[in-house]
């Protein structure tokens, strides 16, 4: 029995290859057959996913939910083309969660603007079969033709699994495909499956079948399955003990908790000091563009607004690409190790306690990234309260936008020593800051959960997959996505909000004999006197009150709005990096307390929409703005005063 | 071995020792190592678990995630503080929960023991 075995191959008729051939894509869009893959979480969906689309993969929201929805191009080895749809994972169509509803819906035919799939591929992790058996035979309800897909075949076979596919494939009736997805194998016998079930007769999909399970029908389920894995799977003489093994040192009590906790520790010491390196790359490259746009281009304002406003604004948010790539490279690789599911295991507990549940642990992680997942991510939480107290608090956690603001300050004001011959102070100091973003999260949850919502608790019932090695092209393609997005970001939004702060600070220009730098004159300079008696108690300067209005867009704006305040305020002469002029212009005291209010930092647009949108009410992200607004004010009006008593 | 046990001085000096366990159990009763088979789910302590869930979609969600009667229990690991939550295997999956759920699912203990009382929390 091989890796790539397939029941049932199609023969490819020579009429279907020439129509194909003779029929373009683009011509014949209706003739695209349309694939769901739908599965439980960590049975490789993902990976096969990403193997059958490749590169050419859509990422999108579903029409009026904010669930993401995934959807690819394939082409056959015979030319046969069709469009795949990534569904979100889930154990059963008993939908709980928002994302357990578009899966639900979208097979069921339901999901306003989604065409019907033509074909289900059910995926199924070869290595646990019994799970998603039960799956196979409430999708078999539906009436959809349908193809299981058993992945991960390599490592069932190595642990000594031996799985009778023909008999598999008689009893649940449906044909049965054995897939490697992270070596892309199986993926032609895959399409020929479902290539010839597209062809077949088409689902009645007016008169699906299915119907809510109760606890009869998931007791008779789970007979049946374990009926047919006793029929059709023997278990592997030597049961696989490498999980098993790890989880004993992994969820130790005293090991497993040091563990994560270095783990943690070593994530953010490496998002500050391995991208050195290729971040002084990316700076170096802008300020020589910078100088030759300054050569090329004669002075005036369209120099002005090239060098000053796009180059040096965009430049030094891109500069923090590396930092965001270095920690989303360790979210995805903890993920597909298995990892994740560990690590909320050993937080519910301290979770717990903060009136949150453990599996907020994994919205609240990716939050490290951008509040935006996180907030997102939170649907994993089926009750509401629960999942209302993960969002409030989510953009607490330290979110990527926030390291530039960290990183430019840190560098600026904090000497670049080492500490108990290890660690580096501003690596120290970075981790404090973070540790004040968990720390504040877990508090306001806490209070949250005390204060307004007592009473029921969602119970935590999570699956710990088994162990993987990340593969690592879907590691690559999972980072790749992201910098994506960022990248987009860069070149969309804050690209618009720099040129309008470039405007904003140059116009209208100083009149002529003025005295003082030319932006005390223009907008923004009015904009920032305007807030400064309001920011002045907590050691705000107008330059910094300049700069966090635009960071409303985006917090890492605040970075690239100072670097266009102070370069356009100097003019020619300020073309020393963006640090040593803070640390020229501003006191140690102002400096600390710009951190503080950034460990809070309530502007950030685009969470707020995303908080109106995934709570279908202006009422949370009005208590969201308010609440971290107090928050930060309040944290960088205390560190100022304390700063100051202290003499910095 | 349980006399012994209780005997040592070790022993002696922890309060409430926890007990070999017999007979049918809530799950959430069991100190790691637990052995046994699920007797019944949904049916257990669940006036324990009615903080949570309403008990009916509390036992769709333990047999959807693989309790069910006569499926392998064993207690694998147990959270850092106070014992919470538990990691479990089921058969062949490995299934991590609290004990407030867990206590609605019944063990028929083969082997192992029970965690003390949690004082009064319990």
């Amino acid at each position: 029995m091989s890796a790539e075995a397939v029941l049932e191959p199609p023969p490819p008729s020579l009429a279907d290859r020439l129509n194909t051939e003779a029929a373009p894509a683009q011509a014949l869009p209706v003739a695209v057959a349309r694939l769901a893959l739908i599965g439980a979480p960590n049975c490789g969906k993902t990976a096969l996913f990403n193997a059958l689309t490749g590169s050419r993969q859509k990422v999108a929201n579903y029409a009026g939910v904010t669930v993401e929805r995934k959807e690819g191009a394939v082409t056959a080895v015979d030319g046969w083309r069709a469009r795949v749809l990534d569904l979100p994972g889930t154990y059963s169509l008993r939908a709980r969660s928002p994302d357990e509803v578009v899966t639900r819906d979208a097979v069921l035919g339901r999901l306003a603007g989604e065409t019907p799939p033509d074909v289900l591929v059910c995926i199924a992790d070869a290595t646990n079969l019994k799970g998603a058996l039960r799956l196979v035979l409430e999708l078999k309800q539906v009436g959809r033709p349908m193809v299981l897909a058993m992945n991960m075949f390599d490592i069932a076979e190595r642990q000594g699994w031996r799985i009778d596919l023909e008999g598999l494939s008689r009893e649940l009736d449906i044909p049965v495909v054995t897939t490697v997805a992270t070596r892309r194998r199986g993926v032609d016998a895959l399409l020929a499956a479902a290539q010839r079930l597209a062809r077949g007769p088409a689902a009645l999909s007016s008169e699906v079948a299915w119907r809510e399970p109760g606890p009869v029908e998931l007791r008779t389920a789970h007979r049946e399955a374990e009926r047919i894995a006793r029929a059709c799977v023997a278990p592997p003489a030597r049961p696989d003990t490498l999980t098993g093994k790890l989880d004993g040192v992994l969820l130790h009590p005293v090991f497993g908790s040091a563990i994560l906790l270095g783990l943690l520790f070593l994530m953010f010491q490496a998002v500050f000091t391995w991208a050195q390196p290729l971040m002084d790359l990316i700076k170096a490259g802008f300020d020589q563009l910078g100088v030759l746009v300054g050569q090329t281009f004669p002075p005036g304002l369209l120099r002005s607004l090239i060098s000053e406003g796009v180059i040096s604004g965009v430049g030094s948010v891109l500069v923090f690409l590396p930092q965001i790539l270095i920690l989303f490279f360790f979210i995805i690789v903890l993920e597909d190790l298995g990892y994740m599911a560990r690590a909320a295991f050993l937080m519910d507990r301290v979770m717990g306690g903060a009136g949150l549940h453990g599996r907020a642990f994994i919205p609240l992680l990716s939050s490290f990234a951008c509040a935006i997942p996180g907030v997102m991510g939170a649907r994993v939480i089926d009750n509401r309260r629960d999942r209302l107290t993960t969002i409030l608090v989510a953009p607490l956690m330290t979110c990527s936008a926030r390291i530039p603001v960290y990183t430019l300050i840190i560098s600026a004001f904090i000497p670049n020593r080492t500490v108990w011959g290890f660690a580096s102070l501003q690596g120290l100091v970075m981790f404090g800051l973070y540790a004040a973003g968990i720390v504040s999260a877990l508090s306001v949850g806490f209070v949250i959960r005390k204060l307004f919502w007592r009473g029921a608790a969602e119970p935590f019932l999570m699956e710990l997959p088994a162990y993987k090695l990340p593969d690592p092209k879907n590691v690559l393609m999972g980072v790749w996505t992201r910098a994506k997005i960022f990248l987009t970001r860069a070149g969309t939004v804050i690209l618009a909000m720099m040129v309008l702060i470039w405007f904003l600070s140059s116009t209208p220009s100083a009149p002529p004999g003025a005295v003082g730098p030319a932006i005390n004159y223009s907008f923004a300079g009015m904009l920032g006197h305007a807030m400064e008696p309001l920011l002045a108690p907590i050691g705000f300067t107008w330059q910094m009150a300049v700069a966090l209005v635009p960071a409303m867009a985006a917090r890492e704006v605040a970075v690239a709005a100072l670097g266009t305040v102070y370069a356009v305020q100097g003019g020619e002469n300020a073309l020393g990096p963006l640090s040593g002029v803070l640390h020229a212009h501003w006191s140690m005291a102002s400096a600390l307390a710009m951190l503080a209010w950034f460990i809070f930092a309530p502007q950030c647009a685009s969470t707020l929409g995303v908080v109106k949108r995934e709570t279908n009410s202006w009422k949370w992200p009005a208590i969201m703005f308010a609440y971290m607004t107090a928050l930060a004010y309040v944290a960088a009006f205390a560190t100022y005063h304390i700063a100051r008593l202290a003499g910095a | 071995m349980l006399k012994r046990l209780q005997d040592s001085p070790v022993r002696s000096a922890i309060p409430s020792a926890d007990v070999m366990a017999r007979g049918v159990v809530p799950l959430g009763r069991g100190a790691r190592g637990l052995r046994g088979v699920v007797a019944s789910v949904g049916t257990g302590a669940l006036a324990h678990a009615a903080g949570g869930l309403e008990p009916a979609e509390l036992e769709r969600r333990l047999l959807e995630i693989g309790f069910v009667e006569g499926a392998r229990i064993e207690i694998l690991h147990e959270g850092a503080l106070g014992g919470d939550p538990i990691a479990v295997r089921i058969d062949d999956a490995r299934v991590a929960l609290r004990r407030r759920e867990a206590d609605a699912v019944l063990i028929q203990v083969e082997a192992g023991r029970l965690r003390p009382r949690r004082g009064l929390a319990a």
